[in-house]
């Protein structure tokens, strides 16, 4: 594990977190989302769990993120929250 | 109501952070799970099931009855999401309009009141969302979807020596007819795939699952005990293990597809199926 990298996707996981929290456009925060599913997937491949990682990749990454842009589509685009 | 709610993730937050404390620290060698269990799977998998990546041996081979039931968890998603959000036409509604688009000159028909227009190679049936698909979007995943599913298909094949498997290759064949869907489309997709093709291939999955063990059992070995199938392949009963693997990961690949395509379809058209995203 080289620590650099390591704690710089660390700090982009917890922004894209919170950032997906707080964003009130819903397109913004499923794309942060993606991101930080993206972000989870090279932990995981730091950490050496190479299946896992292709699991979030295609799934948590990809479709996903098409789910829920397909949701946002359905419904008004800024929370009211 | 907001500021409990913080409150209640704060603390529920703490108090893992207190207890991750008190796991063994990343890849201890002395940690319970890596004396006794990760070493026998390490050195016993390859003579064992003579499969080189462990991670699909454990997933489809020792723990396959779990995975087995994950498979059943991903069918019911399908279902469920099928039951919520799909609508179908009821007959006392009036007779819906029809849009019909010359493929070649752009010019569109409506007929109304339920007249339909026999099948025809210039004339493709629009609904009244559509738009105009983008040409260089439309050329570029024409190009992209065959070496997405030739990907899908080797992520399910290869699983045995790479990372991947059967709900790896799934998604990404799914992804495949959801790009489609996206570039063209939904009326495109759901010509190549039809509803009732989705959901029959969705339980097929689940069942070939099913059946690999339930053979098994019929040839006298447990459930999903795959060197029962030695006899059938005609091959020594530790390849039989690696064969079995690859056909439950079959199943839960095609089971995997067909539930990312349905959900999709489902969600993007309010279980209309007319003009998606």
């Amino acid at each position: 594990m080289i620590w650099p990298i390591d704690l710089a996707i660390l700090t982009l996981v917890v922004v894209a977190a919170i950032g997906a929290l707080r964003v009130k456009d819903l397109l913004g925060a499923s794309i942060l989302f993606g991101s930080y599913s993206f972000m989870m997937c090279l932990l995981w491949s730091i950490m050496g769990a190479v299946d896992v990682a292709f699991t979030e990749a295609s799934v948590g990454a990809g479709v996903s993120t098409v789910l829920f842009v397909a949701a946002v589509f359905r419904t008004s685009r800024r929370t009211r929250d | 109501m907001k500021i409990i709610g913080l409150i209640i993730t704060v603390v529920t937050g703490a108090l893992l952070f207190y207890a991750a404390g008190d796991f063994p620290a990343w890849s201890d060698p002395a940690s319970p799970a890596s004396t006794y269990l990760s070493p026998h799977f390490i050195e016993k998998t390859m003579e064992e099931t003579s499969v080189p990546n462990i991670v699909t041996a454990v997933l489809a081979d020792y723990r396959s009855f779990d995975t087995m039931f994950e498979t059943a968890v991903i069918f019911s998603a399908g279902v469920v999401c099928f039951f919520l959000l799909r609508i179908s036409r009821r007959e006392d509604e009036e007779p819906e309009t029809r849009y019909y688009r010359h493929v070649l000159t752009g010019v569109t028909i409506q007929l109304k009141e339920g007249h339909k227009m026999p099948p025809s190679a210039d004339f493709e049936r629009i609904d009244s969302m559509w738009t105009p698909p983008d040409l260089i979007i439309k050329t570029g995943c024409r190009l992209l979807i065959p070496f997405v599913q030739l990907f899908g298909l080797y992520v399910i094949a290869h699983g045995h020596h790479s990372p991947g498997g059967g709900f790896q290759g799934g998604v990404i064949l799914g992804a495949s007819v959801i790009l489609l869907a996206i570039s063209h489309d939904l009326r495109t997709a759901v010509r190549r795939m039809s509803e009732k093709l989705i959901g029959i291939l969705c339980a097929a999955g689940v069942l070939i699952y099913a059946c690999t063990g339930a053979l098994c059992l019929l040839l006298k070995l447990n459930f999903l005990d795959y060197s029962a199938l030695a006899g059938i392949l005609h091959v020594d009963p530790i390849t039989a293990r690696s064969h079995g693997i690859l056909m439950v990961e079959i199943g839960v690949g095609i089971a995997v597809l067909a539930t990312m395509i349905w959900i999709y379809n489902n969600i993007s058209s309010a279980g209309r199926y007319r003009q998606g995203l």
